[in-house]
This record gives structure tokens, C-alpha cells and sequence, in this order.
């Protein structure tokens, strides 16, 4: 499908097909069944054809893991880099050719454990781009051993007897480190999810976004959570829209994460800090 | 554009960063570390001049990747460092290697191993330089031996780079890169510049690594329409990964036949009073410096001693390092670390002719004095 002239807003579920947009010819896809790491690829990819977003100006930088794989599936100017780094790559690459849109996509080891540092300076330095975080708690392309992103007391390869580490806040790091923009949402609701990424890729900037997504194969099964539906359900029963309210101990919902946009602000994009080299004054004595 | 040329005082540092300009190079990342800052001090404030970005990135690692990224972009670029921040970068080093992008390191060696000798020179990634990354990559690996050197041979370290679509590595000891030496700036003419095989033609059939007479496939530039999958796992001509063995072995074979392909094209060296030379000192960077010297006061003293002075590292001038050495009687490899090229010319002769070490890992370079008495105690 060629993308129309003119922004197209809100077009259903039903005018919009995901398949324009992926490389079928590499079909069919690894993901296991009931990964969430899918229906987030379909909200990324609706929000492109609802912000009219060419495919041919569009660069995906992707990290490595499951959630690096996905750039191989989708139609446009991927690029599978290394093991932490999407967001070094990308910010380079943004820097060269701000005509493309970059569009990171990443998962909660590749982001937050071997790409940690990466992260924060990302927010800090506030280059025009996008970071699609897909947190699904565990390592599964490795075979599931606990990330950062691993809730407490979680059974993975390596935490035989229950996680005992506390679990990173991505969006807390993201807006703590200086990110004019930070969301997160979850996969149920991929209409909601393709609104905020629609507004994470609008944003001039640094945009994050976490989406809580689902491993029922690895982390799932071994933790007993239950099929994909059930796991989807119990991520919605513990996430609270910000809408909600500001109080995180809402007694709606205990202990909840809030998702929407969590921040939303004006800062200058990089390029638009830069000034003129001006040579140093020498010091006037009297 | 006629080639200008211009005789100033530099240093070896900022010899590197002013023929990157005059290559072409418009995107620096980089991170400070010694003794190679110097190249992005100067680099930060050229780049923005000629419309280049410079970029100070949070680790080496970074630096290297946002490098990467700008050359996936199309610009050519380039990032420096040292031994440690070399090997923090040896990873993405790999996969511009596997992905065939194009781009420039500058090496400058100090004392090693670890943090070593910050501010003291040495020669010790001779075989880092090669052998770093993992797996079996290809690379070429520039020597410089002077400031005037340094300015050139990071021009044809761009070129290359381009040319072949590898990574280059310009390698130089401490006291190169920060030696002054008044040299001639000569702007290269623009067909001396050599800028990368963009891909061409319908876009629909393009295949990113398909077979070319030339073994260097065209760069499909983001933006173009071509829609390329770029990764660095093994994969087919389509750019996509694959597993399938034959796949797999036709994939890297090219890579690594791409550089034997055009040897005569990368290959560079010096040869100094080697036709009837009984000993033949093989040096490079700083230490070829001295064995120059000690070659002309053995010379002036009757003994017939010659220098041979590879300035592209790797791949090795094996060829002609052969025929010049042929009628040697023996061989001295003189080299700032605790021997790592004589592996390789010890290789190359097999036993003839006899092959000795001279060699210094105290973080002072090796003098003319010490490679004389070394020449004198071989001949005796």
C-alpha cells in the first residue's frame, strides 16, 4: 500500500493492514505463540500509516533479542546492530541524516542491563528520535534468564530460587535522565498503544516508551502465569492509566504502574542547542 | 578542484583530524582518551566549518556505533582512540566488518597491557589491530611513521575504507601522534577522492550482497527507496540471516577474498638500502624512525644494512617483503612491545633467513645506538 497524501487519522482496525508493511517474504515469523512482541509491531506500524510516515524515509534500529529481531519483518530501512548499542547507532545515524526518521526498537536486557548507559545519555542528549522499549521481564531469546525488568520472586534459568533483585523503572530512569517525552502502555489495548506511539514519534526529540509485553513461552510457563490471554489480562489488572489519577497507591489499584504519557515536555532538540564556535574572550584586567 | 598545497607545523594528532577533512570525513564520535584526544579537539571545532558533525558520545563503545550509524547513513566517518578504548570498541569494529560499512579508526598506541602507560608510547595492537574482533573479519591496518605520513595515510585510509567498504584502522605510537613537523597540507583533487559504489537501478531486484566482479557489493543509502535489512549476523545476498552452510561459507569467503582481491591496490611499503643488505631491520611508526638513522650510520661505516618499513600493516606485504628480504642473511624485527609482528615475518621466512628481535616494553622507544649494536652483534 503507498501512503496517502495527508495525515490519516484514527482508521480502523479493519482499513488498516499491517501486511503493507512487513516482509511477508520472510514469513512465517520466529516469534513464539502468544508473544506480545507482535501486536506491538502492529500498533508501531499503524501509528507510522496514521502519522504518514514513508517507509522509505522511516530507519529502524534495532538491538538485539527478540525484540531485535522484529526489524528484519518490517518493510523499510532496518538495521539489526549490536547487543545494547541500537540507540549509539542510531544517534548516529540521526545526527548524518536528519531527513530519515529513526525509530529505535529494543527490549528490557538490550536497553536497560547491557545498554543502560546508552539509555540515559539518549535522554540527556535529546536527539530527534524515537525508543520503542519492549519489556517482557526476561531474556527469552537466550532462554530465559532474569533482566532488570524481572518482577520479584520470579522463577528464570538463572534465579532458581526466585528473583531476589529489585526491578529497574525504565520510564522513572527515562525522565530522570532528561527525556522531554516518556509513555508506557500495554499490548491489550493496541489502539491505545498506537496512540501513544503516534505522539512519541510526533514529539521533536527524545521520545521513550516502554510496552509491557508478554513471554508465555519461557517466562510465562515457567512461572505458571497461565496462557497468553490470561498473562495480557493480569499486565492490564496491574497497570492504571495515568488518567486515573496521580496517587500510585490508588486503592483501585494497588502497587499499580501507570501507563499513558507519563511526560511530556518542551525541550530543545539537539541541533537546535548548537551555536556558532565563538573564540574565548581574554579576561579584561583593570 | 586543483590540489592545494600548504606547508604548515602540526602536530601527528592533528595531522589525522585535517586529512580526514581533506578525505572527506564529515561525522566524528568519539571519547576522550589518551593520547589520541587531540584528534577530536580538532575535529570539534573543523568539523562544524566544512557542515560535519562532531559528536562526544557517553563510552567508546558509543562512539564507535554512532560512527557506524553515520556511515550507514552515507557520510564518511571516523572515530580515535587508545588500547583500551580500542578494545571497548572491538565489538562494533566486528560488525562494520560483517556489514560492510565503511569507516576510520585512529589507533594511537600508548604503553600496555590494561591501562598501561597512559602518556608513554608502545606498539602492543599489532595484533589486536588484526585479531581483535572475533571471528575471522576482514581489516586493514595503516603505519604511519611520520606527522606527514599520519596526514596522508588517513586520506587513503577513507579511500580504502570506501573503496573496499571495511574498516580501516590508522595505527601510530604516542610519539608519532604527537611529534611536530612542519608538512605539506596537500588538498587531494577530487579524483583522488574515492567515495563508495552507491546502489543504482530498480529497486525492487536490488540485492545488498549479491556477487560483483569486484567483490564490493553497492551501499544501498537509507532514504533511496531500497528498503535494506542490514545485520550483523551471517546472511545472504538479500541481507537477511541465514544458517544454511553454503550460505554461510560463500558470505564470509567473500568478505575475506575481497582484501586478497585487491592487494596490490592496499598494499604500501618502504624499502631503505635493501638490494645488497646482508641485514634487513623490519620496523614501523617511531621505531622505523631510528632504524633509518641506523641504517645510515651503519651505511657510512661500510656495513651493508637495509630498513624495510611496512606502512600498510595488514594484510601484510608478504609478496614483496619476500623478495626484498630474499638475499638477506638475517633479519632484526625492532618493535615496541614484547614481539607481535616478528610472529608474522617469522611465519613469512620459515627459517631463512634467520629472523631476530630486538624489542623494548618500558614505555621508551627503541634508539639507532641499540639497533646498530643489534646489527653489529648479528653480523659478528
Amino acid at each position: 500500500m503507498n501512503i496517502q497524501e495527508g495525515v490519516q487519522a484514527h482508521v480502523s482496525a479493519e482499513e488498516f493492514d499491517v501486511r503493507d508493511y512487513m516482509r511477508l517474504d520472510l514469513f512465517p515469523h520466529f516469534l513464539c505463540p502468544g508473544c506480545g512482541h507482535g501486536m506491538a509491531l502492529r500498533a508501531m506500524m499503524w501509528a507510522l500509516y496514521e502519522n504518514n510516515i514513508s517507509m522509505d524515509k522511516l530507519a529502524v534500529v534495532c538491538g538485539i533479542g527478540c525484540s531485535g529481531r522484529l526489524g528484519a519483518y518490517i518493510d523499510s530501512n532496518t538495521f539489526h546492530t549490536t547487543h545494547g548499542r541500537p540507540l549509539a547507532f542510531a544517534t548516529g545515524l540521526a545526527l548524518a541524516r536528519p531527513d530519515l526518521h529513526v525509530v529505535v526498537i529494543t527490549g528490557d536486557g538490550d536497553c536497560l542491563a547491557i545498554g543502560g548507559n546508552h539509555l540515559i545519555h539518549a535522554c540527556r542528549r535529546n536527539v530527534n528520535m524515537t525508543c520503542l522499549m519492549l519489556n517482557n521481564e526476561v531474556y527469552g531469546m537466550t532462554g530465559g534468564q532474569v533482566s532488570p525488568t524481572t518482577s520479584a520472586d520470579r522463577y528464570t534459568t538463572t534465579t532458581p530460587g526466585g528473583n531476589r533483585e529489585p526491578v529497574f523503572d525504565a520510564c522513572k530512569l527515562a525522565e530522570a535522565a532528561g527525556a522531554g517525552f516518556v509513555g508506557r502502555e500495554v499490548t491489550m489495548q493496541v489502539p491505545t498503544l498506537k496512540d501513544l506511539i503516534k505522539e512519541a514519534y510526533d514529539y521533536n526529540g527524545f521520545s521513550f516508551v516502554e510496552i509491557m509485553s508478554d513471554c508465555t513461552e519461557i517466562f510465562g510457563r515457567k512461572n505458571q502465569l497461565g496462557e497468553s490471554a490470561e498473562m495480557i489480562l493480569s499486565q492490564k489488572s496491574s497497570t492504571r492509566p495515568d488518567s486515573y489519577g496521580t496517587k500510585v497507591d490508588d486503592p483501585f489499584r494497588p502497587n499499580a504502574l501507570k501507563t499513558g504519557v507519563l511526560v511530556k515536555g518542551v525541550r530543545p532538540e539537539y541541533r537546535d542547542m548548537n551555536r556558532p564556535i565563538q573564540p574565548v574572550q581574554p579576561v579584561q584586567k583593570d | 578542484m586543483l590540489a592545494v598545497t600548504k606547508r604548515e607545523n602540526v602536530q601527528g594528532n592533528a595531522a589525522c583530524a585535517l586529512g580526514a577533512i581533506a578525505a572527506g570525513c564529515r561525522f566524528f564520535a568519539g571519547y576522550p582518551i589518551t593520547p589520541s584526544s587531540e584528534i577530536a579537539e580538532r575535529l570539534a571545532g573543523e568539523l562544524p566549518k566544512v557542515g560535519g558533525t562532531f559528536v562526544q558520545m557517553e563510552d567508546e563503545i558509543a562512539s564507535m556505533a554512532a560512527t557506524i550509524g553515520a556511515s550507514l547513513g552515507g557520510v564518511k566517518s571516523m572515530t580515535a582512540t587508545s588500547g583500551p578504548g580500542f578494545s571497548l570498541k572491538q565489538e562494533n569494529l566486528g560488525y562494520a566488518a560483517m556489514t560492510e560499512t565503511p569507516c576510520v579508526i585512529a589507533n594511537v598506541m600508548r604503553g600496555g597491557p590494561s591501562t598501561g602507560m597512559p602518556t608513554r608510547p608502545g606498539q602492543g595492537d599489532i595484533m589486536q589491530a588484526r585479531w581483535g574482533t572475533h571471528g575471522d573479519h576482514p581489516i586493514i591496518v595503516l603505519t604511519p611513521a611520520s606527522v606527514g605520513e599520519i596526514y596522508s595515510e588517513t586520506i587513503r585510509a577513507f579511500n580504502l575504507s570506501e573503496r573496499l567498504r571495511v574498516p580501516v584502522v590508522v595505527l601510530y605510537d604516542e610519539i608519532i601522534g604527537h611529534l611536530l613537523e612542519t608538512i605539506e597540507l596537500t588538498t587531494p583533487d577530487d579524483d583522488q577522492l574515492i567515495d563508495r559504489k552507491w546502489a543504482s537501478g530498480d529497486a525492487k531486484d536490488f540485492l545488498p550482497y549479491a556477487d560483483t566482479d569486484d567483490l564490493v557489493p553497492p551501499m544501498a543509502r537509507p532514504g533511496d527507496g531500497y528498503r535494506v535489512h542490514t545485520t550483523g549476523l551471517t546472511h545472504d545476498d538479500r541481507g537477511f540471516p541465514t544458517q544454511v552452510p553454503e550460505k554461510a561459507e560463500h558470505a564470509v569467503t567473500r568478505l575475506l577474498d575481497k582484501l586478497d582481491h585487491h592487494a596490490e591496490l592496499i598494499e604500501s611499503y618502504e624499502a631503505v638500502m635493501c638490494e645488497d643488505a646482508d641485514v634487513i631491520i623490519t620496523a614501523f611508526g617511531i621505531t622505523a624512525r631510528a632504524a633509518h638513522k641506523a641504517v645510515k650510520n651503519l651505511r657510512s661505516q661500510g656495513v651493508k644494512v637495509g630498513l624495510f618499513r611496512p606502512i600498510t600493516m595488514w594484510p601484510f606485504p608478504e609478496a614483496a617483503y619476500k623478495k626484498v628480504t630474499g638475499n638477506a642473511k638475517a633479519i632484526i624485527v625492532a618493535e615496541m612491545n614484547a614481539g607481535q609482528l616478528v610472529l608474522e615475518i617469522e611465519r613469512i621466512c620459515a627459517g631463512k633467513p634467520e629472523v631476530h628481535r630486538v624489542n623494548r616494553i618500558d614505555g621508551e622507544v627503541i634508539t639507532p645506538d641499540e639497533l646498530q649494536a643489534a646489527v653489529k652483534e648479528v653480523m659478528s
